[in-house]
């Protein structure tokens, strides 16, 4: 089958180098260079490379080939320039969606954020009590994403006997209709995505905790300094770096978000919760209007890149 | 007061009982909040649930008949496609990012800076980004010209490479002494014995890394699969939670099972694995 195709090829064990015997001086600084012929770094790297061209380079390639031409299954491709991202960003529903995304991608990245750096000044500790409402704050983390749409779906069932519905009930709210209302429907599905976003940061800040000097802590206690002022002056200049990180990992999740979307609302009701991703994947794969949807995917690729340059540059700016 | 428990916050020291209170009622929320409704996921897999609108939360008249209805639904198929897929996707993946691991990390030759930013740049290229090239890619292999669609091989082989894996393996493989190998190498030992016999069974908490992520990331894929799978026979579990749903005759009870079923095995190898999942965490995260 073709998965053998793709296995990586065992590599010849090599000849054992001609100078084996040769011992003493020079060994050291010459070890990495005259460790045998110049293919063989090329043969340990060959299985990565051909995977990474087969389905990132070639694949890349090949959108960006696309979204400047008229896909035509059997009739074969025809030029059209700049036509289908004219037609893309001039649309309503790309606009909208492109909207929707960013609303997602904010409410997700700062939601998780916020609420994962609560929790892991909540739960930092060595304790054993601590260990155990960490592990089980984590698990939603490591739930496909398929159960968690799931899942969501019937706690946000729209009637007021829905599991969500009595909840907010106890406090005297709803019944909401949540991923069938338009208006509410965005959010719930950020509420969704900081779920199971907001363990990760925590579990990232609380790595970020343990690398804080415990001694500025006691010299902040020792001087007087109330909790607020050492978590301000502190905490957080400490985990500056690991926000930075942070913010582009979860933006850059937040701009792809796709199966989340596509279980929980597909998009609907009324276009409410279009995304980038999940219209692309109609245009692509639905309309077979493959050009379009590859100018979209090309965007969304180059808003992404911009995302990360930016941060990085600030980063880097801040640290000098 | 030890400085090692010193926290952020300082919780440890607060000691009155009215501070006791709070802080149970806040650890509690906390587990309500993020572990609860995953209880209620396990709850309802056992409980008859026929109401569209509900989850059980106690349990009450204990039953497995969820499952054996998600067994006639082929969920046991779907099960055994998962595992195969990540089977061979993980293995895939580890022997391609140690042997990349130890090229990158064991040798300096030229063209290494350029190899290093082409695998760094491929984490900027996301699947969902690939999505509609890598059907047409995978409809037709270039050269080769093989159809993966509608196979378990064609949500395998795109898996096989990941950055994340092969930084992980080449951050490990440069620590282990250079002294090693060349003891080795002077006793003859050729390249591949090296890597295998003396690199390789160094770097076991790496693989305990890159295992536990590859298989966390290779079971929770569900756009790949759901571009791949041109039928149902080749539906992996997750994928399979949707038709399930959209099947009238289907109570949420059912969908609840084959949800935990679906969820089991990723849960296991984190609390299995934990100190793993931590160290990659961090190593994934904070070297950014």
């Amino acid at each position: 089958m073709s998965l053998k195709e793709a296995a990586p090829p065992v590599p010849p064990p090599a000849a054992p180098p001609s100078g084996a015997r040769r011992r003493g001086s020079g060994a050291r600084s010459g070890a990495r260079k005259r460790s045998g012929k110049w293919w063989i770094p090329w043969l340990f790297l060959a299985p990565a490379l051909i995977l990474f061209v087969y389905f990132k380079f070639i694949p890349m390639a090949q959108a960006v080939s696309m979204s400047v031409q008229e896909v035509r299954p059997y009739l074969g491709n025809t030029w059209v320039g700049t036509a289908n991202y004219v037609e893309i960003l001039s649309s309503e529903g790309f606009r909208s969606a492109t909207w929707n995304t960013i609303l997602l991608a904010i409410g997700q990245t700062f939601g998780s954020m916020a609420l994962g750096f609560g929790l892991a000044l909540l739960v930092e500790g060595q304790t054993r009590k601590l260990t155990f409402i960490r592990s089980a704050a984590f698990l939603p983390v490591v739930v496909p994403i398929a159960v968690v749409a799931e899942l969501w779906r019937i706690m946000y069932h729209p009637t007021s006997d829905g599991l969500l519905n009595q909840v907010i009930g106890l406090i005297g709210l709803g019944p909401s209709g949540f991923i069938n209302d338009p208006d509410t429907s965005l959010a719930s599905i950020a509420v969704t995505g900081i779920w199971r976003g907001a363990p990760y940061d925590m579990m990232i800040f609380l790595a970020g905790l343990a690398g804080i000097d415990r001694g500025l802590y006691e010299a902040a206690t020792v001087d007087g300094a109330s909790t607020k002022q050492r978590i301000l002056h502190v905490t957080l200049p400490g985990l500056r770096p690991v926000f930075a990180i942070l913010f582009v990992l979860a933006a850059v999740r937040g701009f792809r978000s796709f199966t989340e979307v596509f279980l929980l609302t597909n998009g609907g009701p009324n276009g409410s919760t279009e995304v980038v991703m999940t219209l692309i994947y109609k245009l692509g794969l639905e309309q077979n209007r493959l050009g379009v949807g590859s100018a979209g995917a090309v965007l969304l690729f180059v808003a992404t890149l911009i995302l990360t340059v930016c941060v990085q540059l600030l980063r880097k700016r801040r640290a000098v | 007061m030890s400085a090692a428990t010193e926290t952020a916050l300082g919780l440890t020291e607060s000691k009155g009982a009215v501070a006791k209170a709070v802080k149970f009622v806040v650890y509690a929320g906390l587990f309500v909040v993020f572990a609860g409704p995953l209880l209620a996921l396990l709850v309802s897999s056992f409980n008859h649930v026929s109401d569209p609108t509900q989850l059980s939360i106690v349990p009450k008249s204990p039953t497995l008949d969820n499952f054996r209805i998600a067994f006639d639904h082929g969920v046991l198929k779907y099960l055994f496609n998962s595992f195969f897929v990540v089977g061979f996707g993980l293995l895939l993946q580890v022997a391609v990012s140690v042997l990349a691991g130890y090229a990158l990390a064991r040798k300096i030759f030229p063209g290494m800076t350029l190899v290093m930013v082409a695998i760094l740049a491929t984490m900027m290229l996301p699947e969902e980004i690939l999505a509609l090239p890598l059907t047409l890619v995978l409809a037709d292999l270039p050269l080769v010209h093989l159809n993966l669609m509608g196979t378990l091989a064609g949500m395998i082989v795109p898996l096989g490479a990941w950055a994340f894996s092969i930084l992980v393996m080449t951050e490990f493989m440069k620590d282990v002494p250079k002294e090693l190998e060349e003891a080795a190498r002077i006793d003859g030992a050729g390249e591949f014995r090296i890597f295998a016999q003396i690199i390789l069974p160094l770097c076991k908490p790496a693989l305990g890394v890159i295992g536990v992520f590859g298989f966390t990331m290779i079971w929770d894929q569900y756009l790949l699969p759901l571009l791949v799978a041109t039928n149902s026979d080749s539906y992996t579990l997750p994928l399979a939670l949707r038709t399930l749903r959209i099947d009238p005759v289907v109570t949420p009870g059912v969908v609840m099972a084959a949800s935990l079923l679906a969820l089991l095995p990723s849960v296991m190898v984190f609390l299995f694995f934990q100190r793993s999942f931590a160290r990659g965490l961090t190593a994934g995260a904070l070297k950014g």
